[in-house]
């Protein structure tokens, strides 16, 4: 097991290489740099940059070099001093020329709140609804969490967030827009703060959570039926275990495994499909900054959010393998 | 895999055929595959209603009233037109009343009133704006619209007067092709590159899985965003489509190569298959003949159930504004006239489109979900 996991993580180094190699190439690819649309667009509002400005900017953010020089440069900053760099000011001007890692860590938390409050709603919600819809199959709820789940697939998470901020506005006039009250907004945090998060929270848990609810009440009750089915089941019911007995000590536990196995994926899909949501939300999240950082190349910025995401995956992976061999004894690695 | 269905059609010689040729014992593996479709309630809804939308898609431009980017003079934020039956002698004769407009003497927000002394009959297979059929010859003709002095807008009307309608139907030419141009691009690169990480194994699977696994750890829709937001906003409608398409493929191709190459390694050292090679069967024999049509069915499977997230791409990626660009027009375009939700309260009609995204990933869900029953008839 020991030998398992170190081969792993020793495989593991390499791909976060190759990866931090990937982000910085696919946030070039757009054509033009930040500077030269930036230039572009002071030039529209009809300023003059003059050359010793664009070359204090260029130095500043070392754009001058060779891509490869810059790549270096930004990783070994990394590993050195933990600097990722620092953001071109895409994202509005109070992020200008500030560290990445600041704006990545003032962002984290509500990321975090969202996506950690979404994952416990959906697993409250969909595990004993996936279980009872397996164990009472073709019934009345059956149809129902059928009917919901293929609802909440198919309809588009933005378009979700649309259709719940209209109807609130439309009954109450309120217009449910980002995690905080305005006079909380920057307030310091207390009790009177977390009970106004809730009151705005609920909206981008209710879209995120039902997208993610909807698919796992179909894997749930998928593999519990698989199970439910075996040999091993029949078995112990014609030795007289009693039904409760028999759905949870085994067949639920194995029916847990695809669960535990995507376990590692979370953060990231959660990031990845809040950022539309988060625009319409008008939250103060990781998502609409990588969006905006994409779209004007603000390439450390972007850069050091899909590495961090994509290295926050491999890394889920590889956890999730490790627990999945502890948890279901059947399945080895060798 | 044991049912009675199997051992009976080992032996088809020994039963009576007391049932005819159309019993289940005698049903060939594409009878039977379609008889287990059929059975799946909502993939028989799925299948029909799918067909409806691309044979709308397909002739757009015939079932649109309007051309998507003529604009309704007069006529901006417009409710859908009621439609009206019986004129004269006919009482089925559908016709609409032609819209005087005012303005509400506070908001100064529009109010179309129905003039109900002017009734205009709606006519089908009429004559009105000109378009082009592939580029290759002009036509003219219309399923249906009524005659000059009103017009018919069954969506409504956007911000700058154009028909919702038109712009809904002719939109779904981008929407519910670019799932289809993307599963395909998937499925050559899938294969071709799963089926080699299968077949060879050793070292040369060993570094394509590890490629995938990479792809697949960059999140999805950044990597989306980064590609899409590549793509030169000058370029006009057909090649931006033509790159999103690629664009959505990148990330598409991945999971059908892990697929293939699972199926591939599962099935390459099967009794029947080294049977078969011992008997002298070539590789392109024992392809053909046992691997193809022994995946095939999940590969189709697969396929249908990736059609969705392609279309939900798309849509995400043009309502950002980085996806399909005016003039061109898909569902995700005309949903960004939804971002500013206060004006729903007012223009509801402008989330149509958005039910039309819904509908079709139900339905490609419904039918994906049909056909993974059926992919495997024998199994009880």
């Amino acid at each position: 097991m020991l030998y398992i996991i170190a081969r792993r993580i020793f495989i593991l180094i390499p791909m976060l290489v190759l990866l931090s190699m990937i982000s910085f190439i696919i946030i070039q690819l757009p054509p033009g740099d930040y500077l030269s649309s930036y230039v572009l667009r002071l030039e529209s509002q009809g300023l003059v940059v003059d050359e010793a400005e664009i070359a204090r900017l260029e130095q500043r953010y070392g754009l001058g070099q060779p891509l490869t020089t810059q790549y270096f440069r930004w990783m070994r900053n990394f590993i050195v001093n933990g600097d990722l760099g620092r953001s071109f000011g895409s994202y509005g001007s109070s992020y200008d020329n500030k560290p990445v890692s600041d704006i990545i860590m003032e962002r984290l938390p509500a990321t975090m709140i969202i996506s950690i409050v979404s994952t416990i709603v959906v697993w409250a919600i969909a595990i004993p609804i996936g279980i009872y819809s397996a164990t009472h199959q073709y019934s009345l709820m059956d149809y129902l969490s059928i009917f919901i789940g293929f609802i909440g697939l198919a309809i588009p998470n933005f378009l979700f967030a649309i259709i719940i901020m209209w109807i609130v506005f439309a009954q109450t006039g309120h217009a449910v827009t980002g995690l905080f009250s305005l006079e909380f907004r920057h307030a310091p945090w207390s009790i009177a703060k977390i009970i106004d998060m809730l009151k705005n929270v609920w909206v981008p848990v209710l879209v995120l959570a039902t997208a993610g609810t909807a698919g796992l009440i179909r894997v749930m009750r998928a593999n519990l039926l698989d199970e439910l089915n075996k040999q091993y089941v029949v078995t112990a019911r014609a030795k007289g275990l009693s039904e409760r007995r028999l759905l949870w000590k085994y067949p639920v536990r194995i029916a847990f495994n695809p669960i535990f196995s995507t376990i590692g994926w979370l953060l990231p899909a959660m990031v990845g499909g809040e950022a539309l949501v988060s625009i319409i939300l008008n939250l103060q999240t990781i998502g609409p900054v990588l969006l905006t950082a994409v779209l004007r190349q603000d390439m450390y910025l972007a850069g050091s959010i899909i590495m961090i995401l994509s290295t926050l995956t491999l890394i889920g992976t590889l956890i999730s393998d490790i627990a999945l061999v502890w948890l279901d004894p059947r399945i080895r690695y060798d | 895999m044991e049912g009675p269905e199997k051992t009976t059609a080992l032996a088809p010689e020994l039963l009576s055929r007391e049932n005819g040729d159309d019993s289940v014992e005698y049903m060939s593996r594409g009878k039977l595959i379609w008889r287990r479709f059929w059975r799946h309630r909502l993939a028989r809804l799925g299948l029909p209603v799918l067909f409806a939308l691309y044979m709308m898609a397909i002739f757009s431009d015939f079932v649109a009233p309007y051309r998507p980017d003529s604009r309704l003079k007069g006529f901006k934020d417009a409710p859908p037109s009621v439609i009206h039956f019986g004129v004269g002698e006919n009482r089925f004769q559908p016709y609409v009343y032609a819209r005087k407009r005012s303005f509400h003497p506070k908001t100064f927000r529009e109010i179309y009133t129905e003039e109900e002394d002017k009734k205009y009959p709606i006519h089908f297979f009429v004559r009105g704006e000109t378009y082009e059929i592939l580029g290759l010859f002009k036509l003219d003709l219309h399923l249906f619209g009524v005659d000059e002095g009103a017009n018919i807008t069954l969506f409504g009307t956007d911000s700058v007067s154009r028909d919702l309608f038109s712009r809904t139907v002719i939109g779904a030419l981008v929407s519910l092709f670019v799932g289809l141009g993307g599963v395909a691009i998937s499925f050559i690169f899938g294969c071709l590159i799963g089926g080699i990480s299968g077949y060879l194994g050793g070292i040369v699977d060993e570094v394509i899985q590890r490629i995938i696994d990479l792809l697949i750890a960059i999140p999805t829709l950044p990597l989306w965003m980064v590609l899409s937001a590549a793509i030169p906003r000058q370029w006009p409608v057909a090649h931006t489509y033509f790159a999103i398409t690629i664009v959505l493929s990148i990330v598409g191709w991945t999971g059908l190569a892990r697929v293939v190459r699972g199926k591939l390694l599962s099935l390459r050292d099967l009794d029947f298959v080294v049977a078969s090679r011992l008997a002298g069967g070539s590789d392109l024999y024992i392809i053909t003949r046992h691997l193809l049509p022994n995946f095939a069915s999940h590969l189709i499977v697969t396929l249908t159930l990736a059609i969705p997230g392609m279309i939900l791409g798309e849509t995400a990626l043009s309502f950002i504004g980085i996806g399909m660009q005016e003039p061109g027009v898909s569902w995700g375009v005309l949903l960004q006239d939804t971002m500013n939700f206060g004006a729903l309260v007012h223009q509801p009609w402008k989330l149509i489109p958005g039910v039309f995204i819904i509908v079709t990933i139900l339905m490609f869900n419904f039918v994906g979900d049909g056909l993974r029953d059926a992919a495997d008839p024998y199994s009880l």
